[in-house]
């Protein structure tokens, strides 16, 4: 069963598809691009839809996603941890 | 599928063009009309009203927008004939003037002077010679690139760039070979993405024209932003549904011109392209602008995948709705005409979601109605530019 999708593999974010995740859940996920699955366990409850990262991102790092640039983090996000606008900003406007 | 002999049944229109419905309208040129079109709606059974708030005092630029836009609602081919009603004589005479280019019958009705009650009665009877006429025109049997389609999404949410828009991208990738005529838009929400859009221009010349469209844009949104934006692009709908930046947006929302067709070309609001291949139309990202300037444009089917689920629809032009959130292809199920939830869930490929979706499309250019169209979703939205005077 396919919890979370991955658009490439050097994406730091995937995006869960599946409702009801919980915190702790193993998590299976597919990259798309590259047809490969990996395991995450989520470190919070991510609503479906709502992002998940795969790769440890510090402060102000580049978050990649469709393997291009989609904004900036603006706190540290551990790996399998929610990732949204708490934590990710636009680099536009 | 193989669409190299694929064929729909539509409506031949007075200057060639092919629509897929019949519809007779009553057009106002301005709010003060919509009262009038309405009873002429109302009297003659099947005539539409195309009710909206504009048309006074608007001036140059604003102004001609306005016009193009009702001139090219009734010239869309999927309008058979137009009862036009405005205030005055002479701007109404000037929509009636424009549609009437197009070979169909036209006709214009100018309140001043005459009063509601003998406007009515004098567009009455116009509309209904014109209902009977229409009732007898017959379909005939087009070739795909008689099918001018336009695509976009709307309350998106990640599912859409995962799902419903790369299944609108596989649909336009199929159909672009054989000279169909497409268009795609949505200015402000290519921002992130517009140097993958850029690199797919034909030419260096549509390259130019198409940054240049970019760049207005994004002078407007600088002009009058008090924030990042972050209450509208994304909206507080994308945000529930996980988007979290513009750039991520757009990523996604560039999903639907596929990975193989190219630009082209660019168009103005609501302007009519010169030939067959992928346009992009320099337009706002609110669905039912950008899907009213579609139908101006001329387009006859309209593709619109959703995530969260955006419940639009258009008096003349059909929008076929996606979606492969599972969330709300269960809870919205009566607005979505093609599910490709499987898609998330590894039971559907990218190709025979977009197969789905082009079997819904040539099922609803022969007659079947949208999800939208039987629900009476009939949003009519003009884009303004700046103040009246």
């Amino acid at each position: 069963m396919i919890h979370f999708v991955v658009h490439d593999e050097h994406d730091s974010v995937g995006v869960v598809v599946v409702e009801g995740v919980k915190s702790g859940q193993r998590l299976t996920g597919w990259i798309m691009d590259q047809d490969k699955q990996i395991r995450v366990s989520a470190q919070n409850d991510i609503p479906i839809g709502h992002k998940l990262a795969i790769k440890k991102l510090k402060a102000d790092d580049t978050v990649i996603k469709y393997g291009t640039d989609i904004g900036r983090t603006v706190a540290p996000i551990k790996v399998g941890e929610h990732a949204h606008v708490h934590n990710i900003k636009t680099k536009r406007w | 599928m193989n669409l190299s002999k694929a064929k729909f049944w539509g409506y031949k229109r007075e200057n060639g063009r092919i629509g897929v419905r019949n519809h007779v309208i009553i057009l106002p040129v301005d709010d003060l009309a919509n009262a009038a079109c309405e009873a002429v709606a109302n009297n003659i059974k099947g005539a539409m009203a195309i009710p909206h708030p504009y048309g006074r005092l608007q001036f140059g630029a604003d102004l001609e927008l306005h016009f193009r836009t009702l001139i090219g609602t009734g010239s869309n081919p999927n309008v058979a004939a137009v009862v036009v009603i405005g205030i005055e004589e002479e701007w109404t005479k000037r929509v009636v003037d424009g549609i009437a280019k197009t070979g169909k019958p036209v006709c214009g009705f100018g309140i001043e002077q005459h009063g509601d009650h003998d406007t009515i009665m004098r567009a009455s009877k116009a509309a209904k010679q014109y209902m009977q006429w229409a009732s007898e025109l017959r379909r005939v049997e087009r070739p795909l690139k008689d099918l001018w389609v336009s695509t976009k999404c709307g309350e998106s949410d990640t599912t859409s760039g995962c799902g419903a828009n790369p299944t609108v991208g596989n649909a336009f990738d199929k159909m672009y070979p054989h000279k169909t005529t497409l268009v795609f838009g949505e200015t402000t929400e290519i921002t992130g993405g517009e140097h993958l859009v850029a690199a797919r221009c034909r030419t260096p010349k549509v390259r130019k024209e198409f940054m240049a469209m970019f760049d207005r844009y994004q002078e407007v949104i600088d002009r009058h932003k008090t924030s990042d934006l972050m209450d509208s692009q994304p909206t507080k709908g994308n945000i529930l549904g996980g988007l979290t930046t513009i750039e991520e947006k757009a990523l996604g929302n560039i999903q639907k011109i596929g990975r193989k067709c190219l630009v082209d070309g660019v168009i103005d609001k609501g302007e009519v392209p010169s030939g067959p291949g992928l346009w992009f139309m320099d337009s706002s990202s609110a669905a039912a602008e950008m899907v009213t300037l579609c139908a101006a444009s001329g387009f006859v089917v309209h593709l619109f995948p959703t995530g969260q689920g955006n419940v639009i629809g258009n008096p003349i032009l059909p929008v076929i709705k996606l979606s492969a959130n599972p969330r709300t292809v269960r809870t919205m199920s009566e607005h979505i005409d093609v599910d490709v939830s499987g898609l998330l869930r590894r039971e559907m490929t990218q190709s025979q979601a977009g197969d789905a979706l082009l079997d819904c499309m040539f099922r609803t250019a022969n007659g079947r109605l949208t999800a939208a169209e039987a629900l009476g979703h009939r949003e009519f939205v003009l884009t303004r530019l700046y103040e009246s005077a």
